[in-house]
């Protein structure tokens, strides 16, 4: 049969889907592992050996229990709450680029399922999504803790990404191009854009962990205020789709931030040992996975070292300090940029 | 007025400087110090499979001895309920009938006896107070349960097995031994000390 560019995408979807499924259902067993370990505690490590098998019986048991919709909720925005969180959460992925191109039977085939020219601005448009997920599961609910919690949401969502653009904004500049397939060609050989935009780099970071609406920046749960915010109401398999949203939410971050800042699937030096372009292919899926895998490690780093912020805090945080910053950042980084013309105006 | 201690600390409101306010270095500080702990050694003990080390005279469930050829030796005296300051224990006495020698060792035995293991503190005052040598706390625990009423251990519970007796050696210690051989006591002087030796150190 031959591998006609159409099955090669079928089956890459598929792949795709398969393993932000997959990353995301043992980040569960992996944040409830690292919060143990930081805790000097050993975390679960019943169900199979070192509890490898936690996140089955964790399915299995969100799906035996009862499963419950108040009488005073809406019960259509109920039912859509979750699976809207959970379906934005996986149209994230199409656009990352998730190693070099494979070339079989002469042939190219790109690793990345579809190659937006305008990447940056899908990403976006699907991340601002999201939080409807969130907004319609609280407000639902008809429950004063969710729909606290669905307001601080979308408030905290709507002033992080304004943040997050601009600092995207100055790397783009940097880039000159919306595709993420270029942008991280771009980076081969070191040239890693953390190096280029240090501080556009660390607002970007910090956005997306309020994007996530993972601590120091979840507000929205916020089980000691909120009682879990807006999945208060939530039980059974809708629960856990939430939390499923939050651990591929998290996945696509780090995916993100790889391919912004960290050089997506490049790696310097590799090409000076491996010559054959579907070994560095293959290769660089491996180091994209690797620096995700710390970028998740590094979510839950933080979440189990920073206290939660508090919500005005947030909101100081948010619009007085990294949007201004992230302005800086785009004009530093445009006075850099034409520093020659700006010399030949002054020096003339 | 004079401070009750010397850790009292003046609290001190002062202007966050610069660095303070980046955040940033007190970030990073943190989360050095959480990933120091992360390649801890970790003090769990998985317990079903690894049990903690426990002190000799550990006061867990309770066992009614038996003596050298296997009769009980509890007499149903209630000096033990008597003693029991939670009022743990309850039993009903019964009259030893003829030909019941070997499984009684004295002419009165508890027909019934009882201990609420959900009101037992574990103070081991029974076993103090028991002139007969007869009953005992363990290293046993206690086993958890979902039902009240499983609690009230009886006498098939709390009588040691002919075939298997419970050792008490580890939770008798020495000192413990010696007090038992003191028969200036009263309670230690209706025998003589080699049944004693064997009640303590089984
Ligand atoms: S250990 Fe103390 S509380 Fe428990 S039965 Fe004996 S005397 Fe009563
Ligand atoms: S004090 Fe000893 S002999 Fe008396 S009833 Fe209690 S266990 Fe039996």
């Amino acid at each position: 049969m031959v591998l006609t560019p159409i099955i090669f995408k079928i089956i890459l979807v598929l792949c795709v889907f398969g393993i932000t499924l997959l990353v995301a259902t043992y980040s569960t067993y992996a944040e409830r592992k690292i919060a143990a370990f930081l805790q000097d505690r050993i975390g679960p490590d019943r169900a199979g050996p070192f509890g490898i098998l936690q996140p089955l019986a964790d399915a299995v048991k969100m799906f035996m229990k009862e499963e419950m919709i108040p009488t005073v909720s809406n019960k259509w925005l109920f039912i859509l709450g979750p699976a809207l969180a959970l379906l934005t959460a996986c149209m994230t992925g199409v656009v990352i680029p998730w190693g070099k191109s494979l070339i079989i039977g002469g042939h190219e085939y790109s690793l990345q399922i579809t190659d937006l020219n305008i990447g940056i601005l899908y990403l976006f448009g699907v991340v601002s999504l999201g939080v409807y997920g969130i907004m319609i599961g609280g407000w639902a609910s008809n429950n004063k803790y969710s729909l606290l919690g669905g307001i601080r949401a979308s408030s905290q969502m709507i002033s992080y990404e304004v943040a997050m653009g601009l600092s995207i904004i100055a790397l783009v500049m940097t880039t000159g191009t919306l595709s993420l397939k270029d942008i991280a060609a771009a980076q081969h050989g070191g040239h890693w854009n953390f190096f280029i935009q240090p501080l556009g780099c660390l607002i970007f970071i910090i956005c997306a962990f309020a994007e996530t609406n993972r601590a120091p920046f979840d507000l929205a749960e916020c089980e000691t205020e909120l009682i879990g915010g807006y999945h208060t109401e939530y039980s059974s398999m809708k629960l856990g789709f939430f939390l499923f949203a939050e651990y591929i939410n998290m996945f696509i971050s780090s995916a993100v931030i790889a391919t912004f800042y960290f050089g997506g699937y490049n790696m310097p030096f590799v090409g000076r040992f491996v010559h054959d372009p579907n070994w560095l292919a293959v290769l660089g899926i491996v180091f994209m996975f690797a620096k995700i895998s710390f970028g998740i490690f590094f979510f839950m780093w933080v979440r189990w070292t920073i206290p939660r912020f508090r919500y005005d805090q947030l909101m100081n945080l948010g619009w007085k300090v990294l949007i201004p910053l992230s302005i800086l950042n785009i004009v530093v980084t445009g006075v850099f940029m034409m520093r020659h013309e700006i010399m030949a105006y002054f020096v003339k | 007025m004079q401070a009750l201690t010397n850790r009292s600390k003046v609290v001190s409101k002062k202007e966050m400087t610069f660095v303070e306010k980046l955040y940033l270095p007190a970030i990073f500080g943190g989360l050095m110090i959480t990933v120091s702990h992360f390649f801890r050694k970790k003090p769990t003990i998985k317990y079903p499979e690894q049990k903690r080390e426990i002190a000799g005279v550990f006061r867990g469930q309770h066992v009614l001895k038996r003596d050298e050829i296997g009769a009980e030796r509890c007499t149903a005296c209630g000096l033990c309920a008597v003693a029991c300051p939670a009022e743990a224990i309850t039993m009903t006495a019964a009259e030893r009938q003829p030909g019941e020698e070997g499984l009684y060792r004295e002419e009165k035995y508890a027909a019934k006896y009882e201990i609420n293991m959900l009101r037992c503190i574990f103070c081991g005052d029974c076993e103090e107070a028991c002139p007969k040598e007869a009953i005992f706390l363990t290293d046993r625990i206690v086993q958890a349960d979902y039902k009240r009423n499983i609690f009230v251990y009886g006498k098939d519970l709390l009588v040691e097995p002919k075939d298997n007796p419970i050792d008490l050696s580890k939770r008798q210690t020495p000192e413990v031994k010696e007090f038992k051989h003191h028969t200036e006591y009263q309670h230690n002087q209706t025998f003589d000390k080699k049944q004693k030796i064997k009640a303590g150190g089984h």
